[in-house]
């Protein structure tokens, strides 16, 4: 006998992340799921943003690590708070892990939620946490080539962040091969080139997540 | 290496449904599959093969897996076409276009024994 159950693979974890971008909304908190490799500098971007907004929103952050709570506390040194998860060996995030560590954040007093998902650019962009948006950020050394070899993150995230622009003379990095290749993916996705540890582009990419935050805040 | 947490999941879902129609067997298990997802067929069925390992309900069960293609609608034109992965703007008018048919993670339907009640 066929049983039809046309059901989602993900339906758990699809069913918790409707249920916190739901408690979301009503607590008029953006948050914001940040995509990158190791090493790529999403500690340094978080910080960054973190400076550029802080005066005008209540800013926390979830760190999404394998092991340890060493962001967490570079974040929380800042005055920021900030929760980490340990996923124990998992190699993303998933919805009820946010579920749980928005728990120990004061939603009423919060403007923005950054999420520092696991160090990856595979299995994160497959999983709905209930985010705003996706965002990732790609590091210069790691090559304009990323979105031939990873088009699955390219296309889930809603802007991209070119990081460590201030080093693409020494890896070679060819701006427009990498633009062109974005364009073709995503073409809707803007790109942000910053040098996060010295604040270089940094206003612009501030300017398109102050904007995100005013659409959810005003809708 | 995310296709482990799937496959446990859609085995967890299979089962429910499974028991829920008084099944005691699973023979087969129907996916479908978007290109444009991170998902891999072979990941996912060497990771059911061990999850259903030394499993009654599935001993003996075929996953089978259908692969979709990535389709579009263009926004501008509506014109309706499917491409690879890498390149997404409307071939008629190189507008923007939302993807239709490519992002599936889905679990279609299962095939089952049910023993004849006359028989238990």
């Amino acid at each position: 006998m066929q049983i039809d159950m046309k059901q989602p693979i993900l339906d758990k974890n699809d069913r918790l992340a409707q249920e916190n971008r739901a408690l979301f909304a009503e607590k008029r908190v953006f948050v914001l799921d940040l995509l990158a490799s190791p090493g790529s500098g999403k500690t340094s971007t978080i910080l960054a943003t973190i400076e550029a907004l802080r005066d005008e929103f209540n800013i926390a952050v979830i760190e999404g690590d394998i092991a340890s709570d060493v962001d967490a506390k570079r974040i929380g040194a800042q005055g920021i708070a900030a929760v980490q998860i340990n996923t124990g060996g998992a190699c993303h995030l998933e919805s009820d892990m946010i579920r749980r560590a928005v728990d120990a954040l004061d939603l009423d007093n919060l403007d923005l939620i950054i999420v520092e998902n696991v160090g990856n650019l595979v299995c994160p962009t497959d999983f709905d946490l209930g985010e705003g948006a996706k965002v990732m950020i790609l590091s210069v050394p790691e090559g304009d080539d990323k979105p031939l070899k990873y088009p699955g993150v390219f296309q889930a995230s809603e802007a991209i962040i070119l990081n460590k622009v201030d080093t693409m003379s020494v890896f070679n990095f060819d701006e427009k091969a990498f633009r062109d290749e974005v364009a073709q993916l995503n073409p809707k996705a803007p790109i942000f080139p910053i040098a996060a540890t010295k604040g270089e582009g940094v206003d612009a990419w501030a300017n398109w997540l102050r904007d995100r935050i005013h659409a959810l805040q005003q809708a | 290496m995310h296709e482990l947490g799937m496959v446990t999941g859609v085995v967890e879902s299979v089962r429910q449904a499974a028991e829920a129609n008084h099944a005691d067997k699973v023979l087969k298990v129907s996916l479908s599959v978007g290109e444009m997802t991170e998902a891999i067929e072979d990941a996912l069925t060497f990771a059911y093969e061990a999850i259903t390992d030394n499993d009654p309900l599935f001993s003996g069960s075929k996953l089978d897996i259908t692969m979709v293609p990535p389709k579009s609608r263009c926004v501008e034109c509506g014109h309706e076409f499917t491409h690879d992965r890498f390149h997404v703007m409307c071939p008629e008018c190189g507008g923007f276009a939302d993807l239709i048919e490519g992002k599936e993670l889905r679990i279609d339907s299962i095939e089952v024994d049910i023993p004849d009640e006359n028989e238990e």
